[in-house]
């Protein structure tokens, strides 16, 4: 307990960030934001390191009581699972700060203070260990993303942002509901880790299962609940999205994997086929409407969905291939799509334009740029040696346990993925441009080329070496199969057999992926 | 006959602010117009003196005047709200009074006299006390709605409070005779030892129960007793209007509980229904039709409303049979008021204070592109908007969060998923505002432009709330603890 409590300090160096950018002119916002992000990166990186990912439990953990009566505690720390989405969190939002850098020019100052807010409550949201705490910081978010949506955003800012707000405002209620009646059957506490090995009435298991389910869902978002992402994305500023796709959507799968999994193992198991089934559904038809869209970041917004449809996939078929895949995936989606988004502003800042037929043909005039959105397409659709292939591939094999059709169908979602993709790629990069776009178009800044090359190492170092990714992640996501495996074998007999013909293939996706 | 010194020392707060009070009434006459200002420093001054004597009396029991009087935990807990709550408004009051020229001095001797009212409404152990002191209360804010004489919206309103408030005081008193004749009593314990056993059985105590929940109702203001809320909201100063909304519903909940806790808990199984019918019917309606309104005090007036509903679920978690414990509702209902009246009062004075001209700027199109002209009015006013919505960290969320908690425990989840869906309705109507501040510019129609008008004592009334919203937010222990040892027994 004597130890500095770095992750607390962390988490709350963005908050302090904000409160002095109070008392700081407005040329210096810029800069001192971008130095608090950074500083919070280069304060969290060590913990990549310090964790012992021989240990199933949680590490950097700090315990201090927060309110008496109920017993709520400010209790943080870190898993296999929560580590890489914390340090990812923390790892691009310098970016977020450098790609607003030129394209905000009202109300900096305001603009750099919520973006350091919504900083410090999304590292909270994946620290938290008290599930009060957890959703004090998932809450706190909402406002300063409805503040940058309604305030930076485009023209029709106003819908997308009370569209956003009470979507998902609706469905954390319900999950708070949900963390009360925890608290009385789960024995008088709000502990995530003591309410996980908690065992609950069925029938308790299933109301709490929809109400966490409406929640998470929203979030992520699950097929039927998307609608508010396109909106969002579209009319957001461009680090609003890039936090949107890179890491608010992951907080919903993340409530899934720390939340639903342990805490209701048999209502998950109950409704395996119907979250996967939507989940196959939000891939195929998330890919199916980017097919349609002439809006850059529309398509791009359709396209997290689908890609969020395999991290939900790979977290309901409940094996270790699935999880560590759905984990990756949530990484490697953060990274990709954001640094899309990035591309997309930085577009958008010459032309003024996200329609692709308005920014067609980029190769010619800025031939770095058009590098960059090619290896971040080719990276979004999984190609091997890109991250993303590390992610879908681990998904996909984990749901070829389950069952080889619905492999079928998301692999399908893979190849649209390739379809719009491409397509895309064609017209922006290859395309031909209208004739008086080209004189105005300038190739990357030195500040631009700083934004996407640091994503582009990670797309190929996560492609290449994924190791110290999964071997972080393996005892966690042992310890989370150990504790739930047993409602799913009762509940899918028939699948054992499957899976004992497949283990030696994949049970250890290790041995599947080259080494470093 | 002598009256034994132990009673005087038990009412020593009430003697202090009724002996200010006639200070302030007599001093007025020979004040001249530009040194008002000194009746409103005298007015502090008192409830300096009582937050010093009340404090000191929170941690005894003790009954006074042959038991029509009790000083316990529980009226401390209120008195020390209700102090907190008159000051910041005599301190806003200062400032707005002259921004509207209503250089009244009387203003303040009513305030206080009203205070009066309400602290001999929640340390009654006697219905007949709880009824003058309500009565003291309602006639002196009576008097204070129709304050702007010149604007007949004031009159209006001060009109209407007076014709329903005096209807809804002859039904609480026909509910304590009748209550008398069946208790032979009109003192709470009395009472509490009758009523016991008796329920539905007796159709002359389901009538007295059922008049004095519609005498409280009108005072709290919930559905369908909440028709005059609205528009004597809207009319009356705004001063005065905050000074409704918070001080006098904070008293109001403080009498109730205790006449429905320890004078007719025996009956709870009979008014558990009752209450949850009005509960509920309170957040529909309070939330449902604030979203449709244009004008911001009636907005904000609609909001209490529905904060009235969600306290009650409180109160209704604590009357269910078979709750664990009843003090859990009940201390998340002293709770919630006191959450409930920083974010209010710290809203109501940010309206009071945005001036067009002469006017106040309460239509919610005044506030238009508010963020741009006034930057830190305009934060704050975000600030006590998203605890009014309950979001963390604020005040707001804990109030929610205890009002929530005491329903799950209460085996009401069903309640509270209903009170959930309608905090997310809610937050529409709230967020609206906050739109329309950063997200609009500022409307070039409005002239003069609103402009807030900022001075010392409003920082002070602002800072205190925004205080109270954030730290109550993030450090709730304190009071948490207090409304935990001041939880009136359920008889």
């Amino acid at each position: 307990m004597t130890e500095f409590p770095w992750l607390s300090a962390v988490i709350f160096l963005p908050l302090l960030g904000a409160a002095t950018l109070w008392f700081m002119p407005a040329s210096a916002a810029r800069w001192l934001t971008l130095g608090c992000t950074l500083l919070v990166f280069i304060i969290a990186l060590p913990l990549w390191w310090a964790f012992d990912s021989g240990s199933s439990h949680m590490q950097f953990v700090e315990r201090v009581s927060w309110i008496s009566s109920p017993p709520i505690e400010y209790s943080v720390g870190l898993d296999g699972i929560s580590l890489p989405l914390f340090l990812m969190t923390a790892f691009l939002m310098p970016f977020c700060i450098l790609v607003s850098w030129s394209a905000i020019t009202t109300r900096v100052h305001s603009f750099m203070a919520t973006l350091l807010i919504m900083e410090s409550a999304m590292l909270g949201v994946f620290a938290a260990l008290d599930f009060v705490l957890f959703y004090v910081f998932w809450e706190v978010m909402l406002i300063p993303m409805y503040l940058l949506i309604g305030i930076w955003g485009g023209p029709n800012r106003l819908y997308a942002a009370i569209k956003f707000f009470l979507y998902t405002l609706a469905g954390s209620l319900l999950l708070l509901v949900a963390i009360l009646a925890l608290y009385f059957h789960g024995g008088h506490t709000f502990d995530i880790q003591a309410l996980s090995r908690n065992s609950y009435g069925v029938t308790l298991q299933n109301l709490l299962f929809w109400a966490f389910f409406a929640a998470f869902a929203v979030k992520v978002p699950m097929f039927p609940f998307h609608t508010w992402l396109p909106d969002a994305h579209v009319e957001a500023p461009t680090a609003g999205s890039v936090i949107l796709a890179s890491v608010l959507l992951k907080m919903g799968a993340y409530g899934f994997l720390r939340f639903t999994l342990p805490m209701l193992p048999d209502a998950t198991a109950t409704f395996t086929t119907l979250m996967i089934a939507l989940s196959i559904i939000a891939i195929l038809y998330g890919a199916y409407m980017a097919l349609a869209q002439s809006d850059l970041k529309k398509l791009i917004a359709y396209s997290s969905v689908s890609h969020m449809g395999f991290v939900t996939l790979g977290i309901f078929v409940f094996n270790t291939q699935g999880i560590e895949g759905a984990v990756m995936q949530m990484i490697n989606h953060g990274i990709t799509t954001g640094a899309l988004f990035c591309c997309v502003g930085i577009i958008y800042e010459r032309t003024h334009s996200r329609l692709i037929a308005d920014n067609a043909g980029l190769a010619g005039p800025m031939p770095r740029y058009a590098t960059c959105l090619m290896i971040f397409i080719l990276s979004s659709l999984g190609l091997p040696g890109t991250n993303s292939f590390v992610g879908e591939f681990l998904v996909l094999a984990g749901t070829f346990v389950w069952s080889k059709l619905a492999t079928t169908l998301a692999a399908l979602g893979i190849i649209l993925a390739a379809a719009y993709l491409l397509w895309m790629a064609q017209r922006v990069v290859f395309g031909v441009p209208s004739v008086d776009q080209r004189a105005h178009l300038s190739d990357l800044s030195f500040r631009e080329m700083a934004t996407l090359i640091p994503l582009i190492i990670l797309v190929f170092w996560i492609g290449f070496f994924p190791n110290p990714f999964l071997t972080r992640m393996h005892a966690t996501v042992g310890g989370l199969m150990a504790d739930g495996i047993e409602p799913i074998r009762t509940v899918a007999p028939g699948q054992d057999q499957v899976a004992s013909d497949t283990s030696p293939l994949i049970r250890d996706p290790q041995s599947l992926l080259v080494s470093p | 006959m002598t009256i034994p010194l132990n009673d005087i020392l038990a009412i020593l707060p009430e003697l202090i602010v009724i002996g200010a009070a006639c200070l302030v009434l007599a001093l007025d006459p020979i004040t001249p117009a530009a040194r008002k200002d000194a009746l409103a420093w005298l007015t502090l001054a008192a409830l300096a003196c009582c937050i010093g004597v009340t404090s000191s009396q929170m941690t005894s029991r003790v009954s006074a005047f042959s038991d029509l009087v009790i000083v316990d935990p529980y009226a401390g807990f209120w008195k020390l709200l209700l102090y907190i709550v008159t000051g910041l408004t005599v301190l806003l009051s200062v400032v707005y009074l002259k921004s509207e020229r209503l250089h009244v001095g009387e203003y303040y001797g009513f305030i206080l006299l009203s205070l009066s009212g309400m602290m001999v409404m929640v340390s009654a152990a006697d219905l007949l006390t709880i009824y003058l002191g309500t009565e003291l209360m309602s006639l002196s804010l009576y008097v204070l709605a129709g304050l702007k004489r010149s604007e007949p919206r004031s009159l209006e309103a001060s009109a209407k409070y007076f014709v329903l408030g005096a209807f809804s005081s002859g039904i609480l008193l026909y509910g304590i005779s009748l209550l008398f004749g069946v208790a032979g009593s009109t003192r709470l314990p009395d009472i509490a030892a009758v009523t016991a056993g008796q329920g539905l059985g007796n159709p002359i105590l389901t009538l007295a129960m059922i008049l004095l929940a519609v005498g409280f109702g009108f005072k709290l203001a919930v559905v369908p007793f909440h028709m005059w809320t609205p528009d004597v909201y809207q009319g009356s100063p705004t001063s005065v209007t905050v000074f409704m909304a918070v001080a006098s519903k904070a008293a109001s909940f403080g009498a109730f509980l205790r006449v429905f806790t320890e004078g007719l808990g025996g009956l709870r199984a009979d008014w558990y229904g009752l209450f949850l019918i009005i509960c509920i019917a309170t957040l529909i309606l309070g939330n449902v039709v604030a979203i449709v309104q244009t004008n911001i005090k009636r907005m904000l007036a609609y909001s209490s409303i529905a904060h009235a509903g969600y306290a009650l679920i409180g109160v209704v978690a604590a009357a269910r049979v078979g709750t664990p414990d009843s003090s859990t509702g009940l201390a998340s209902v002293m709770l919630y008021l006191a959450m409930y009246a920083f974010m209010t009062m710290g809203a109501f004075a940010i309206v009071a204070m945005l001036r067009k001209g002469s006017l106040e700027g309460e239509e919610i199109q005044d506030f238009s592109g508010l963020a741009k002209r006034e930057p830190l009015p305009a934060f704050f006013m975000l600030i006590f908007l998203v605890s009014l919505a309950g979001i963390p960290p604020t005040a707001g969320f804990i109030g929610k969060l205890y009002v929530f908690m005491a329903a799950v425990e209460a085996g009401l989840a069903w309640l509270a998923v209903v009170a959930v869906i309608f905090a997310a309705i809610s937050a529409y109507y709230y967020l609206r505002i906050v739109m329309v501040m950063y997200m609009r510019e500022p409307d070039p129609d409005i002239i003069p432009a609103p402009r807030f008008e900022s001075s010392p004592a409003l920082s002070i009334v602002l800072a205190c709330a925004l205080a109270g919203v954030v730290l109550l937010g993030l450090f709730p222990n304190i009071v948490v603890s207090l409304a935990v040892q001041a939880v009136p027994l359920m008889k």
